[in-house]
């Protein structure tokens, strides 16, 4: 059989890990010039799969076919030989560095031999930028420009290095609604040139959008190779998860009661001693979800440090319960009753270390009856945990494996299942489903309405404007450490809480 | 960050296999220099155990080098680079000195706990200075121990020279109250074994409990293992560095008010003479668990009492040396020791092993017969003074396949325990 139409065809592909099967024979066809998306839960193995391609992994078994041709690929440089391109998720570029070098970096062009000829670099950047229409200026400074520019510089990367396939590894999960829109763009154009791009994503609305054909994967194998002219999002929802999910969550009314959680022109700082965030005033009443939408890094972070002792608050005021709070560390906050989901469940939210049941009394340690008189009550914290886990549904049922150990999805229920079980007044969510597969997000999105049913105030701070659309009673869109304006979600849209998070103020975007 | 799925006695494995894997090693060297390995190792342990003069002799090595382990270990499971046990010890035995040559009056009881209390105190002194640097203002530990362990060393020689001196001489203070003196259990000649191991081991039992059992051993170990997750999770990280230097100090001193009290009876300027350093890499052996640490502490103090036997043997002692260097470089980069392990779960993987494992134990028997016969002497004559360094390169060959088959063969021993094990433990788990 002859594979001439097709610019990547990988067959029967299987590779192992230590304790699981991460690609079980995987056939994937991406045809010369598509737009081909690969979708699936966590853990489904489409990293896996590309990392094969880039030549990262070696496949254990199976055959990699380039434009027809067998390839045997030991490393990236295999790749890069062969055409393939990465855009990483984290971009791989030099802070300091101008777009131009950046671009060049690693093949730069040589005057006389040994000497960089940085204007050689910039011409030839400046042609590559024009030809297919990505908007970068060769002469700034990557730390000094957006996010959606610096993916553009990635793009770029691949394409002066000769990439004829692409492989995008979500791309969209840093980006504001009109720089994704922009990003499409730039990959309609590169079709149009005649590119192979390869798209990885959770987002079914953006794949539906983008794509032409669809190649679902779930526990390492593909469960479904789907048209996108003549599919839906819940056909590829139910191939992803293997049984239909509710995409849209019903929010039953609630009225919201007293004020439980209340901060005054609040200032924070960041690591470099700069305001992150500026003269933030926010409430947040018992039995209210209270969303903050907003890109990534426009002060979110340091807002929730703050809010939950872990950061100075440099000016301002909180009152929790009707208590001024201030300054309060994370102990007494707990003890207060503030519960916390990080945004980073790995730095903040577990030790990896440390056996489950052992994090599942992270941050109550000191409470009894886990603690008494001093000493740990092994007992009962084996039962807390046991049942926690049967309650939340943590795979595998293991009290004893490390916390390290859990794929994403289950770190993220442990976690969720030890701050709800500390029966908190006021909880700050972070990023509550980041990277986690359809059915997780379901599960969680349906526990934090419990918690708002039960009177608990919410705050939720979410990257991911879906989530703060389906769940919140009010959002606030926060940009450069700033409140851009608070908005009901059935009285707004999707662009204007959009052009918020790219800096517009709400009677801007209103007039 | 991925944490190894082996069980949890894998922490005593690495430790277990260094030790064997670096008597491999020296055995070789010790062939090299022309004796035997077997009645080198058997002097040595003859040394060490032979006679009860000798294990009292290890034991009173040992009994400080646990304490200085546990400081260092303590240190290590609470995230804390604890370098500085040495200056600690040394102002712990300071400290008690001064108290102890004071204490003639008291019974010897209450004379004992406040000396050792005194050094422990002085220790945790000298040890939290680095903590509450640290806490308050970022300054690693490692760079202020080293300082205070100069501080620490100068203020110990001008004590002794000049407000504390007596005699002529080696400096030294005067001898302490004989009150303050610690019992002895055993008298063999001229070696005391005083009651200092019985504290030492307490003490190691005390902070298993403390790590292991109390709220605040989690949260040490939560702040060494991820200070980021301990300060979410209610745990104050400046206090908890202060409190666990406090620790680990406390036990350096206790190690030098022993030394002192139970074996020079007088403060000499040298009388730490780097056993706080011997708690690092004590430490290390004993992966940090204070049972590990007794045991690692009891084979350095082996090695250090029977070396000394060997040395009459016409073998020089610097071959406990060499143990020593290899068993912490192996704990140390224990990905090695990880590596070279093969877990054999499955029958086609024992049979693949097995069939690897004979293959090369076959050829390496054939090279070492090989070059046994070609490194024969005379063989070679015909070339002259040439053909003795022919001879001496075959019978490097010779030596390193060996060192080789028996590191092959020990590994997989090794292995086939430790997969037994594995899958024992699992069918346990199973069935419960």
């Amino acid at each position: 059989m002859s594979y001439e139409d097709y610019a990547v065809v990988m067959k029967g592909i299987v590779k192992r890990f230590p304790s699981v099967l991460a690609n079980d024979h995987v056939d994937l066809f991406v045809k010369k010039g598509e737009i081909h998306a690969i979708v699936g839960e966590n853990g489904a193995g489409k990293s896996t799969l590309m990392n094969q391609l880039y030549g990262l992994l070696k496949p254990d078994e199976g055959e990699i076919y380039i434009f027809g041709k067998k390839v045997d690929l030991k490393g990236p440089k295999d790749a890069i030989a062969n055409g393939i391109g990465m855009v990483h998720q984290h971009f791989m570029l030099v802070d300091n560095l101008t777009v131009a070098e950046n671009v060049v970096l690693g093949s730069e062009t040589t005057k006389s031999g040994f000497l960089f000829d940085l204007n050689e670099a910039r011409k030839k950047v400046k042609e590559l930028s024009e030809k297919y229409g990505l908007l970068v200026d060769v002469d700034a400074k990557i730390e000094d420009i957006p996010v959606g520019m610096q993916q553009r510089v990635e793009i770029l990367k691949t394409l002066y290095r000769g990439a004829e396939i692409l492989i995008f590894d979500e791309p969209t999960a840093v980006l504001t609604p009109q720089e994704t829109e922009e990003l499409f763009d730039v990959m309609r154009r590169l079709k149009e040139a005649g590119k192979t791009m390869i798209f990885i994503s959770h987002k079914l609305n953006e794949v539906m959008e983008i794509s032409d054909n669809i190649t679902v994967m779930r526990l390492g194998k593909v469960t479904a190779n789907l048209k996108t002219s003549e599919t839906n999002e819940v056909e590829i929802a139910r191939a992803m998860v293997g049984r239909e999910v509710v995409l849209r969550i019903e929010k039953p009314p609630h009225k919201p009661k007293e004020v439980v959680f209340e901060t005054e022109d609040l200032w924070v700082k960041d690591n470099r001693g700069l305001d992150a965030v500026k003269g933030v005033s926010l409430k947040v009443r018992a039995g209210e979800i209270v969303g903050i939408a907003g890109v990534a890094g426009n002060g979110q972070t340091e807002l929730v440090e703050a809010i939950t002792g872990l950061r100075k608050i440099e000016k301002g005021k909180i009152t929790l319960l009707g208590q001024d709070a201030t300054g309060y560390d994370p102990r007494r906050l707990r003890d207060m009753g503030v519960a916390h989901i990080p945004e980073d469940r790995l730095k903040h939210g577990l030790i990896v270390q440390y056996p489950a049941y052992y994090n599942m009394i992270l941050g109550q340690q000191w409470w009894y009856p886990y603690s008494n008189r001093g000493f740990l009550n092994h007992q009962v914290i084996y039962e807390t945990t046991k049942k926690l886990f049967e309650e939340y549904d943590v795979r595998p049922r293991d009290i004893n494996m490390f916390g390290g150990n859990f794929s994403g999805g289950n770190q993220q229920k442990l976690v969720v299942a030890r701050e709800i079980n500390a029966k908190p007044k006021f909880m700050v969510v972070a990023q509550p489903t980041r990277g986690l597969d359809v059915g997780a997000i379901e599960f969680i999105h349906k526990t934090l309405l419990k918690m708002r049913e039960q009177d608990v105030a919410i705050l939720l701070i979410s990257m991911e404007l879906e989530e703060i659309f389906s769940l919140s009673d009010r959002i606030l869109v926060m940009y450069e450490g700033e409140i851009m304006g608070e908005v009901r979600p059935e009285e707004t849209t999707v662009e204007e809480v959009g052009l918020m998070m790219a800096g517009k103020k709400l009677e801007e975007v209103r007039s | 960050m991925r944490v190894s799925a082996l069980p949890r006695f894998w922490a005593f494995i690495v430790p277990i296999v260094s030790v064997v894997v670096a008597l491999l090693i020296a055995s070789v060297i010790i062939i090299m220099i022309g004796k035997s390995p077997i009645e080198a190792y058997t002097i040595l342990l003859k040394g060490a155990f032979g006679s009860s003069s000798a294990i009292a002799n290890t034991i009173v090595k040992t009994t400080p080098l646990i304490l200085t382990g546990l400081a260092v270990g303590f240190g290590f499971r609470a995230g804390v680079f604890n370098i500085g046990a040495e200056g600690q010890m040394v102002m712990g035995a300071l400290m008690a000195t001064l108290v102890a040559i004071n204490l003639g009056s008291v019974p010897p009881f209450i004379a004992i706990t406040i000396t050792l209390l005194v050094g422990m105190l002085a220790g945790a002194g000298w040890a939290a200075i680095a903590g509450y640097l640290k806490a308050k203002t970022g300054a690693h530990e490692v760079v202020t121990t080293i300082m205070l362990n100069w501080i620490a060393t100068y203020l110990s020689s001008y004590m002794v020279q000049v407000p504390l001196a007596v005699g002529s001489g080696t400096p030294k203070s005067p001898e302490i109250a004989p009150s303050t003196k610690l019992p002895e259990l055993l008298t063999v000649g001229a070696i005391n074994m005083n009651a200092g191991i019985i504290v030492s081991i307490i003490a190691a039992i005390l902070l298993y409990i403390i790590l292991e059992k109390t709220t605040m051993g989690y949260e040490v170990k939560a702040a060494g293992f991820n200070p980021y997750a301990a300060e979410y999770g209610g745990i104050s990280l400046s206090k908890n560095i202060t409190m666990s230097m406090a620790i680990s100090g406390a036990l350096a001193g206790l190690a030098g008010a022993i030394e002192l009290t139970g074996v020079h009876y007088r403060f000499l300027g040298t009388l730490s003479g780097g056993k706080g350093f011997d708690g690092i890499s004590i430490a290390l052996i004993g992966q940090n668990n204070p049972i590990g640490i007794i045991f690692a502490a009891l084979l350095m103090g082996a090695l250090r009492t029977g070396s000394n036997e060997m040395q009459f043997a016409g073998i020089p002692k610097h071959i406990v040396m060499i143990i020593q260097g290899i068993v912490i470089f192996l704990v140390a980069a224990d990905r090695i020791v990880r590596t070279s392990m093969i877990i054999m779960d499955k029958k086609e993987r024992i049979a693949q092993e097995t069939k690897r494992f004979v293959k090369r134990a076959v050829i390496l028997s054939i090279i070492i017969i090989v070059s046994m016969f070609l490194s024969k002497e005379g063989l070679w004559s015909f070339l002259g003074k040439f053909g003795y360094y022919v001879g001496k390169v075959f019978w490097v060959i010779e030596l390193v396949s060996l060192l080789s088959l028996m590191i092959v063969v020990a590994l997989y021993i090794i292995s086939a325990v430790i997969s037994l094990g594995m899958v024992y433990s699992r069918r346990k788990k199973v069935k419960s």
